[in-house]
């Protein structure tokens, strides 16, 4: 009885979850630092939050609402196996996650030709507390993008192995477990949409 | 055949890239041995400065440099790894009937991302501007004005740090899935209880240290005003972070150490353990409790008043569960018939040198006292104490336990014993001068000293001789038994646990069929004869 | 077949998940609107309808409607731990 381990579709998912908590603290350390410096300075990150446009955040949050769903839709018709539709739905899944990183690279880029970004003249010459909200939302968004790119890369192999048979019914605590990633690296979004976009 | 002997083409690559949890635990036990006689020499270099009040020996640039590094190779790559990553590896698949971890793999990962954190470290010395000279708590504002090799050295720090992270989910995850037949976790050996209960910190408190490195980091890039006064920054906010992992790191190094004296003591006092639940949920309680007591590191930061007084309270508290603990192995002893191997002599010396470190960490509990003992060299001794005397002493006892386990060769008793003898004296003179020496006022971290703390500091460099002879025969005791010492039985002390019914040293699968356990550990009865 | 289905745990069916979906666009929906009415109004939207959402995505999305009380224990005790640390970090910050 030499099966090898990761024949233990729980003890995967549990050791993903585990994972899932380091993410959680990590992120929650900024938002420790996010909530202190919000109530050392409420009016500079009143005043600093009007820099943002609740509009394109708003927008990337119906995205990743959206693609939260179709990974789960996707883990669902594996489940049943429907393998085709599992495969398109994580690859649509992938796909909402590009258009959330073009957003914010779009976002990005306007707030860089205004002339913020980590450590520029204008942001180190605002008020003490405006530039540390700065701060916080580079290093919150930016910390964020990139487990969006992993999810993007993840969901997309998962897609073709998927699509390849590889991942099937029975068989997909892969797929089970890169949605669940999927969905914390939404939950995170979520937070982050009323901390900087809706705080003005 | 045991794990050992060659298998595939053998070679290096059989064991830098083997999965098989036994063989990753010797590549830490290699890895972490050769950092650990590293930074013993910078420690060494350090006592032989203070021979000299004054310029001695080394610069007073050079001798930030020294303790920030001892520090960091100690904490992150010997005292934290310690004992889970060696004999975590090694025995917790063991002790609880599998074959291996959870997750073997990830188990092999873990170890690369520990090489390669040690290499970044290592580079972090030999690149760049200069050596880090912040002392390893890189506190702010002084780590991110310093021109030296911070952001070097923390990357190491996150990396490591990412490693231990996995270990922790790896070893979660085996005891929740991998325990045999009728191993309920009431049955559980404690040093499994104590290595769960680690897991845990390990998970929940790491990622708040990776996060605080990565922010040093970027403020040192870019600037971005999180720690910085003049951008409404709060440098105490660095300290509240970097101790909600940091303060819990001590119990990820002093939990497992706590297991193995628990396996050890039972063994050689040919007793059941006095009170295994108590034992098992103090590991559980110490784990939860000593995550809520970090600020008790900056009473001295201009904290508020409450802050000061709950985390004070909450500090005498952790003092409970860790005395359960002392309290059960004594009561464990008590009419015990005790065989004085190395080992237990080892074990022992924990439980008097812990007690004191655990003693005098309540005295700096109290806030007042706190103000006057405050990063000065009393502080030194009390967590060389804990870390050293404790979690120190208890990886060599371990290793005296499970030596001819993991290796399948008998060590000579008698360079152990008198290792102990001049470990147990350098140790006391060492750290024992250090303690009255804070008391009396010698601050930390201070290149030069005044005459009136000379003789002291003479006291403790001898001592720091004895320590590292003691050391020396030690480990030179352990090589030689690798090459020539005599083939060990499969169950040399009367050991009841799981590891014990193996061939030393154990097949390359543990098992060749699963056990089934019927009962609970330790099962010795008292009124029987032995 | 049943042992496999189990092994792979509960499948949610694709009405709840859409029906979850539109829940959570309502509430974005609110907390914006929230924002705009009043600052004060803002906060609390913010303390109280972002926790919801996020607890719609954990409980179904990510299953932990059909998962044992191991993992339910285990969120619930993440999660705790971080409210603790942010909480008494405030011990300071709010007294001093």
């Amino acid at each position: 009885m030499s099966e090898p381990a990761h024949a233990d579709y729980q003890g995967a998912k549990i050791g993903m979850w585990l994972f899932l908590f380091t993410e959680l603290m990590l992120f929650g350390g900024l938002f420790l630092l996010y909530a202190a410096y919000r109530m050392l300075h409420p009016a500079e990150f009143h005043r600093a939050s009007q820099e943002l446009n609740a509009v394109i955040g708003v927008g990337n949050t119906l995205v990743l609402l959206t693609s939260s769903l179709f990974a789960a839709l996707a883990l669902t018709a594996v489940q049943q196996g429907r393998g085709e539709a599992g495969a398109r739905w994580a690859a649509l899944t992938a796909c909402l996650g590009a258009l959330f990183l073009m957003n914010k690279g779009l976002e990005w880029g306007a707030k860089f030709h205004h002339g913020i970004f980590p450590g520029s003249a204008l942001v180190k010459a605002m008020p003490p507390g405006e530039g540390l909200f700065f701060g916080l939302y580079f290093t919150m968004t930016g910390l964020h993008a990139l487990h969006v790119l992993i999810g993007v890369v993840l969901l997309a192999v998962v897609a073709l192995l998927v699509k390849g048979g590889r991942v099937r019914q029975g068989d997909c605590v892969l797929l089970e477990n890169a949605g669940l990633y999927w969905h914390l690296v939404d939950v995170i979004w979520i937070f982050l949409l009323p901390l900087f976009y809706l705080a003005a | 055949m045991s794990y050992l002997d060659r298998q595939g083409k053998g070679g290096l690559t059989s064991w830098i890239f083997s999965t098989d949890h036994k063989r990753v635990s010797l590549l830490y036990l290699a890895l972490m041995t050769a950092f650990f006689w590293v930074a013993v020499g910078i420690g060494v270099a350090m006592r032989l400065k203070h021979l000299s009040g004054s310029d001695f020996l080394v610069s007073a640039r050079t001798y930030n440099a020294l303790f920030t590094v001892h520090g960091v190779i100690m904490v992150f790559m010997f005292v934290i790894p310690g004992l889970p990553a060696v004999f975590g590896n090694f025995f917790l698949p063991i002790l609880i009937g599998a074959k291996d971890v959870a997750f073997p793999r990830l188990n092999l990962l873990s170890w690369w991302l520990f090489l390669a954190g040690a290499c970044l470290a290592l580079l972090s010395l030999f690149t760049g501007p200069g050596a880090p000279d912040t002392g390893w708590t890189f506190y702010v504002p002084f780590s991110l004005r310093t021109g030296t090799n911070v952001s070097l050295a923390v990357f190491a720090a996150f990396v490591l740090g990412f490693s231990s992270i996995l270990t922790g989910i790896n070893f979660i995850t085996t005891v929740h899935r991998l325990r045999c037949e009728g191993m309920t976790w009431h049955r559980m050996p404690l040093f499994v209880w104590a290595i769960y209960s680690t897991g845990w910190i390990q998970v929940l408190a790491t990622p708040v240290i990776g996060i605080t490195l990565l922010l040093v980091i970027l403020e040192r890039a870019f600037g971005i005003g999180v720690f910085d006064p003049a951008r409404g920054g709060d440098p105490v906010l660095y300290q509240h972070l970097f101790w909600i992992y940091s303060h819990p790191a001590v119990y990820i190094m002093i939990v497992p150490a706590m297991g193995a004296i628990t396996e050890i003591i039972p063994t050689f006092a040919r007793r059941c353990i006095f009170g295994y639940r108590a034992i098992a949920y103090s590991s559980l309680a110490i784990a939860g409790l000593g995550s809520l007591v970090w600020a008790h590191h900056m009473f001295t930061s201009g904290m508020a008043d409450l802050a000061n007084i709950i985390f004070s309270l909450l500090t005498f508290l952790v003092a409970v569960p860790s005395a359960i603990k002392v309290f059960n192995w004594t009561a464990t002893l008590y009419k015990g018939s005790v065989d004085m191997q190395p080992s237990m002599l080892f074990a022992l010396t924990f439980v008097f040198l812990f007690t004191i470190g655990g003693l005098t960490g309540v005295m700096q509990g109290a806030l007042g006292l706190n103000v006057h003992l405050h990063d000065t060299y009393w502080i030194v001794g009390h967590f060389h104490y804990v870390m050293f005397g404790g979690t120190g002493f208890a990886f060599f006892a371990a290793l005296l336990y499970w030596f001819p386990k993991m290796f399948g060769r008998q060590y000579d008793p008698k360079p152990a014993y008198a290792a102990w003898v001049l470990m147990f004296l350098g140790f006391n003179m060492l750290y024992g001068s250090f303690m009255v020496l804070g008391a009396m006022g010698m601050p930390r971290r201070y290149f030069a000293h005044l005459p009136q703390f000379h003789s002291l500091h003479l006291a403790a460099t001898a001592g720091s001789w004895a320590l590292v002879a003691g050391l020396a025969v030690l480990f030179g005791n352990f090589l030689a038994a690798l090459r020539r010492g005599a083939p060990a039985e499969s169950d040399p002390w009367g050991g009841k646990t799981l590891e014990w019914t193996l061939p030393s040293p154990p097949p390359p699968e543990n098992f060749d069929k699963l056990p089934v356990v019927t009962g609970a550990p330790y099962s010795y009865n008292p009124k029987a004869p032995a | 077949m049943n042992a496999m289905a189990q092994e792979q745990g509960h499948v949610v069916e694709p009405s709840t998940l859409l029906k979850v979906w539109a829940a959570l666009v309502v509430l974005t929906g609110l907390l914006v609107a929230a924002s705009l009415v009043s600052p004060a109004l803002a906060v609390a939207a913010m303390l109280t309808l972002t926790p919801l959402k996020a607890g719609l995505v954990f409980y179904y999305f990510m299953h932990l409607k059909h998962e044992g009380p191991l993992l339910r224990g285990m969120v619930l005790a993440a999660l705790t731990v971080l409210v603790v640390f942010i909480g008494m970090m405030f011990l300071d910050l709010a007294f001093r």
